[in-house]
C-alpha cells in the first residue's frame, strides 16, 4: 500500500485511510482527512522531512509520520 | 463609565493575528507572561467608536481547540472559565483568504462555545493575486456571524473591525455543531447525566489533557466512566467531529467561496526551489548566518562600547561630584556599574531579534527548520533548535530568548539547558588574552596554531552543546504530545512595524524580566569586593602607604612610571620642547604616576584583603590542582558574574590600571608561579580556556534562564553541572599536560 512518504517529486495523491489512533488529531485538522488530496512539493536536503501540499495546507512533516498516510497515488495524466 | 468590553483574539499560527492586534493597539500593548507559564501574554487597549473601549487579548496562535502545547491549553482553559477576568465578551477569529477551509475549523469550535464570535479574513490584498472571489454576505448568513475584510498590510479593514467590536451585542452567539452528531448514543448519554451543562463544553473538558477547574473534571471522572472512555474510542469520535466540521465548511464554501487555479500559481514554489535547494539552500542559509554574525559580533560592537563608556563615565562623574562614602560607591560602582551590566546585551538582542522578526515574518523562518530538521534530530532536537544554538555563538541570552518558537517543552528546555555551552562573546576576550600567553606563534598548513586553538575552542562548545543535548534527551522524561509539523507560510515583505514591535518588546522583556536579577547579584558582588572584615582591609591604605614609604613602590609600578615617563619624553623631544620646560612637566608627570601607581597598590591590596579576595585565598587549594593560584582563583569567581571581567580581574589584583589589553598580557606573561616558571604556561593556559569554555560564568544568563522557565531549578542544575563539568575537563587537562 503506498503512502505519503511514497510520493516522488510533484507526484500526488488521494488519502485513503490512516492509521487513526496513531495519527495526530492536528494533521486531520490541517486537512488530513479522507478523500483529500497531498502532493509533494519538496524533499529536504537529507531525505527527511518532506513538503508537501496537504489540500492546501503546506507542510513540512517527517517521513516517519507520512508513512502513516495511506493513499492512491494520482498517475501523471498529462506530461508537462 | 461602564467596563471595557473583553475582546480575545484567536486564529491559527502565520495569519496576520500578531499584526492585526498591533494596528488595533498600536502602542498601547503590554507583553507579560500568564501567571505561573512562560507562555506570552500580549494585551492592550482599543478605542472604539462611540467612546467605548476594548481591552484586547492577543491568545496564542492555535490550529484548532484540540490541543497539542501549552499555548493552545491555554486558549482553551480561557475560553472555558466564564469566571476567568479575561473571559472574552466578543472573540474575533482571524483567518487568512488563503487557507479559509482550514481557519474556519477553529471558528466553528470558537462558535460552539456560545461566545459571539467575529470572522476576519485577513491577507484580502492577495484575493485578486491568487483568483479568489467571495460572497461575503452569503458566507455571514451561513455562518451566522459578522465577517471584515481586512488586509493588515493595506491598512484597509481595521474600522471595520472596530465597529463590529462595538456592537458586539447584535452578533450571533448559536452554534455551529450539533454536537450529537458526533455519536447519538454517547453524547445521549452525556445529556442525562449532566442536564445543567454545555455538551461541547463537556465534551472538551473530556478529551483536553488540560487543567480546569478541578471541580469540574472531577465530577465528570467520577460521575461515570466517560473520560475513562479508551484514549482510541475518544480520538475515533474526535476524528468523526473534525470530518463532520470540515463537511459543514465545505457545503458553505461551496457556495460562497471560488478560487479560479489558473491565476493561482504563485510566487512560493519558485522560491521554495532555490531556498529549499540541497545546495543553494544551504548556502544561503550560511550566508545568513553569517550575516547575523557579523551584526551581533560587529555592529553591536559600536553601540556597546559607546554604552560601557557612558557608564564608565557616568560611574566616575558620580565619584567626582558626590562627597565620598559608602553610599557614593554604592552608587557608582554596585549600582551604575550593574545597570551598565544589563543595558550592556541590549544592542546585542535587538540586533538578534531583527534579524529573528525579518526571518519569520517573511515566512524563510520555518524553511530553515525544513532544512536543518534531519541533521538535529540525532541529538534529539529539531529543526526549530538550530537558530537558538547558532545564535549562542554570539550571545546565549537572546538566544535562549529566541527557544519561544519551540512549541515543544522537552526540546525548548534542552535547547535552553545546552546553549550556554556554545562558545559567546563574553568568552572571547578570555580566550585571546590566554591564547596570546600560551599558544606557540608559527603554523601549521598556513594556519596558524593560535587562529586554530581559537577555532577548536568553538567546535568544542558547540559540540559539547549537542552532545549534551542527547544526553538530556535521555535523560529527561518529559511527556511530549507534540509531533514534527510545521507550517511552511507564503513568502511576504515583512511589516516594519511587527519587526520594530518585537525588537522593542524582546529587549523590554529582557530589561525588565532579567535585569532585576542581575542588578541584586552586581550590588552583592561589589559589596563583596569592596568590603572585608580584617584588619588588613580596613588598613589597607596606612598599610600600603607606609609599606611604599619604606620600600618604594613595587618593582612594576616602578618600571610603569618609568617606561611612561620614557615614552613622553621620547615623545616631546620629537615635538622640540625646550629641555627646562620638559624637566618641570616631567616632574610633574612623575608626581602623577607615582600618585596614580599608589592607588593601584592600595586598589590591589584592598581587593586581596575583601572578601571575594579571602574567598580567592580560601578556594586556593581546590584551583591548585587545575594550575591556578589565588589571584587567578578570584578572576575565576568574579567570572561568575560574567565572563569577561576576568580581564578586568587580573589588571586590578596586579594593580596594572589599564584595560589596555597589551598591558595586562606583559604582566600577566611576567607573573611567576611558586616555582619560579611562568604561572601561565601552556597547561595552566589550555585548563583555564576549557574551564572558561564550559563553566557557567554568566549570571545575566541564569537571570534569563530563571525567566523562562520559571523556576530556580534548571539555571541551578545548570549551574551546578556546568561548573563541576569545567572543573572536571579542566583538572584532566592541567594534569596531562603539565
Amino acid at each position: 500500500m503506498a503512502t505519503v512518504a511514497d510520493l516522488r517529486y510533484g507526484q500526488k495523491g488521494i488519502i485513503k485511510d490512516f492509521t487513526e489512533h496513531i495519527l495526530p488529531i492536528k494533521l486531520m485538522e490541517l486537512g488530513c482527512l479522507p478523500g483529500n488530496s497531498v502532493e509533494l512539493l519538496q524533499i529536504a536536503p537529507l531525505n527527511d522531512p518532506i513538503y508537501i501540499n496537504l489540500s492546501g495546507s503546506h507542510l513540512a512533516i517527517r517521513r516517519s509520520l507520512a508513512a502513516l498516510i495511506e493513499l492512491d497515488i494520482i498517475e501523471e495524466t498529462q506530461a508537462k | 463609565m461602564s467596563k471595557n468590553i473583553n475582546v480575545a483574539l484567536i486564529g491559527n499560527p502565520n495569519t496576520g493575528k500578531t499584526s492585526v492586534f498591533n494596528q488595533l493597539t498600536g502602542l498601547k500593548q503590554k507583553v507579560g507572561n500568564y501567571p505561573g507559564i512562560t507562555v506570552e501574554k500580549k494585551e492592550g487597549i482599543c478605542k472604539l467608536p462611540r467612546g467605548v473601549k476594548a481591552h484586547i487579548l492577543d491568545l496564542p496562535g492555535t490550529y484548532s481547540l484540540n490541543t497539542t502545547s501549552l499555548d493552545e491549553s491555554l486558549v482553551v482553559e480561557l475560553l472555558l472559565n466564564k469566571n476567568d477576568k479575561d473571559y472574552p465578551d466578543v472573540a474575533v477569529v482571524i483567518s487568512d483568504v488563503e487557507n479559509l477551509k482550514r481557519n474556519l475549523l477553529l471558528f466553528t469550535q470558537i462558535k460552539d462555545l456560545k461566545i459571539p464570535t467575529i470572522l476576519v479574513i485577513n491577507m484580502a490584498d492577495r484575493m485578486s493575486r491568487k483568483g479568489i472571489s467571495l460572497d461575503v454576505e452569503a458566507m455571514e448568513k451561513k455562518l451566522n456571524t459578522k465577517i471584515a475584510l481586512v488586509s493588515t498590510r493595506k491598512n484597509t479593514g481595521i474600522e471595520k473591525i472596530k465597529e463590529l467590536i462595538a456592537d458586539y451585542k447584535s452578533i450571533s452567539s448559536k452554534p455551529i455543531l450539533d454536537p450529537t452528531r458526533i455519536s447519538p448514543e454517547y453524547f445521549e448519554r452525556l445529556k442525562t447525566t449532566f442536564p445543567q451543562e454545555d455538551l461541547y463544553k463537556l465534551w472538551l473538558v473530556i478529551t483536553q489533557d488540560v487543567n480546569f477547574m478541578p471541580i469540574e473534571k472531577k465530577r465528570i471522572q467520577d460521575a461515570t466512566d466517560f473520560s475513562t472512555k479508551s484514549k482510541d474510542e475518544l480520538k475515533k469520535l474526535q476524528h468523526k467531529e473534525t470530518v463532520l466540521r470540515y463537511q459543514l465548511i465545505n457545503n458553505i464554501l461551496k457556495e460562497t467561496y471560488k478560487v479560479d487555479f489558473m491565476v493561482a500559481k504563485g510566487l512560493r514554489a519558485s522560491l521554495d526551489k532555490i531556498l529549499t535547494h540541497k545546495v543553494f539552500g544551504y548556502l544561503i542559509f550560511f550566508a545568513i548566518l553569517l550575516l547575523i554574525f557579523q551584526a551581533i559580533f560587529e555592529w553591536s560592537s559600536y553601540p556597546m562600547d559607546f554604552i560601557d563608556e557612558q557608564f564608565a563615565m557616568a560611574a566616575e562623574w558620580i565619584k567626582n561630584t558626590l562627597p565620598p562614602g559608602v553610599f557614593t560607591d554604592l552608587l557608582a560602582e554596585g549600582i551604575v556599574a550593574g545597570i551598565g551590566g544589563i543595558v550592556i546585551f541590549i544592542p546585542q538582542i535587538a540586533f538578534l531579534f531583527l534579524f529573528i522578526s525579518l526571518l519569520e515574518e517573511s515566512g524563510y523562518m520555518s524553511r530553515v527548520v525544513f532544512l536543518m530538521d534531519r541533521l538535529m534530530r540525532p541529538f534529539g532536537l529539531s529543526g526549530k533548535s538550530v537558530v537558538p544554538l547558532i545564535s549562542g555563538n554570539a550571545c546565549a541570552i537572546p538566544a535562549i530568548m529566541a527557544t519561544r518558537t519551540i512549541e515543544n517543552w522537552k526540546e525548548r528546555l534542552i535547547t535552553i539547558l545546552v546553549t550556554p555551552f556554545t562558545t559567546c562573546s563574553a568568552r572571547l576576550p578570555v580566550y585571546l588574552i590566554l591564547i596570546a600567553l600560551v599558544i606557540p606563534e608559527g603554523s601549521i598548513l598556513g594556519l596558524s596554531y593560535q587562529a586554530l586553538t581559537l577555532m577548536l575552542l568553538y567546535l568544542i562548545g558547540f559540540g559539547t552543546a549537542l552532545l549534551s543535548a542527547m544526553v538530556l534527551n535521555k535523560i529527561l522524561k518529559i511527556k511530549s504530545r507534540s509531533v514534527f509539523m510545521v507550517e511552511m507560510p507564503t513568502y511576504r515583505l515583512p511589516l516594519l512595524k511587527n519587526v520594530a514591535y518585537t525588537v522593542i518588546e524582546k529587549t523590554k522583556s529582557f530589561v525588565l524580566g532579567a535585569g532585576k536579577i542581575i542588578l541584586a547579584i552586581s550590588i552583592v558582588l561589589w559589596f563583596l569586593g569592596s568590603n572585608g572584615y580584617s584588619d588588613d582591609f580596613q588598613d589597607a591604605d596606612r598599610i600600603v602607604t607606609e609599606r611604599i614609604e619604606n620600600e618604594g613602590l613595587s618593582t612594576y609600578s616602578k618600571n610603569y612610571v618609568k617606561n611612561n615617563i620614557e615614552a613622553y619624553r621620547q615623545s616631546s623631544e620629537a615635538k622640540g620642547l625646550p629641555p627646562n620646560a620638559l624637566q618641570d612637566s616631567v616632574q610633574v608627570l612623575t608626581a602623577e604616576l607615582s600618585q596614580r601607581a599608589v592607588a593601584q597598590e592600595i586598589a590591589s591590596y584592598k581587593l586581596e584583603h575583601s572578601y571575594i579576595g579571602q574567598a580567592g585565598k580560601a578556594f586556593e587549594p581546590l584551583v591548585k590542582p587545575l594550575g591556578y593560584d589565588w589571584k587567578i582563583g578570584i578572576a575565576v569567581l568574579t567570572s561568575f558574574a560574567a565572563r569577561e571581567v576576568f580581564v578586568g580581574t587580573l589588571a586590578t589584583i596586579y594593580s596594572v590600571g589599564s584595560d589596555e589589553e597589551e598591558t595586562i598580557k606583559n604582566r600577566m606573561a611576567a607573573e611567576l608561579g611558586e616555582d619560579g616558571k611562568p604561572l601561565f604556561n601552556l597547561a595552566s593556559g589550555i585548563s583555564l580556556m576549557l574551564f572558561y569554555a564550559f563553566a557557567m560564568q554568566c549570571m545575566s544568563t541564569l537571570a534569563i534562564v530563571k525567566r523562562e522557565t520559571n523556576s530556580w531549578k534548571w539555571p541551578m542544575i545548570q549551574l551546578g553541572f556546568m561548573s563541576a563539568f569545567a572543573y572536571i575537563v579542566a583538572l584532566i587537562a592541567y594534569q596531562i599536560l603539565i
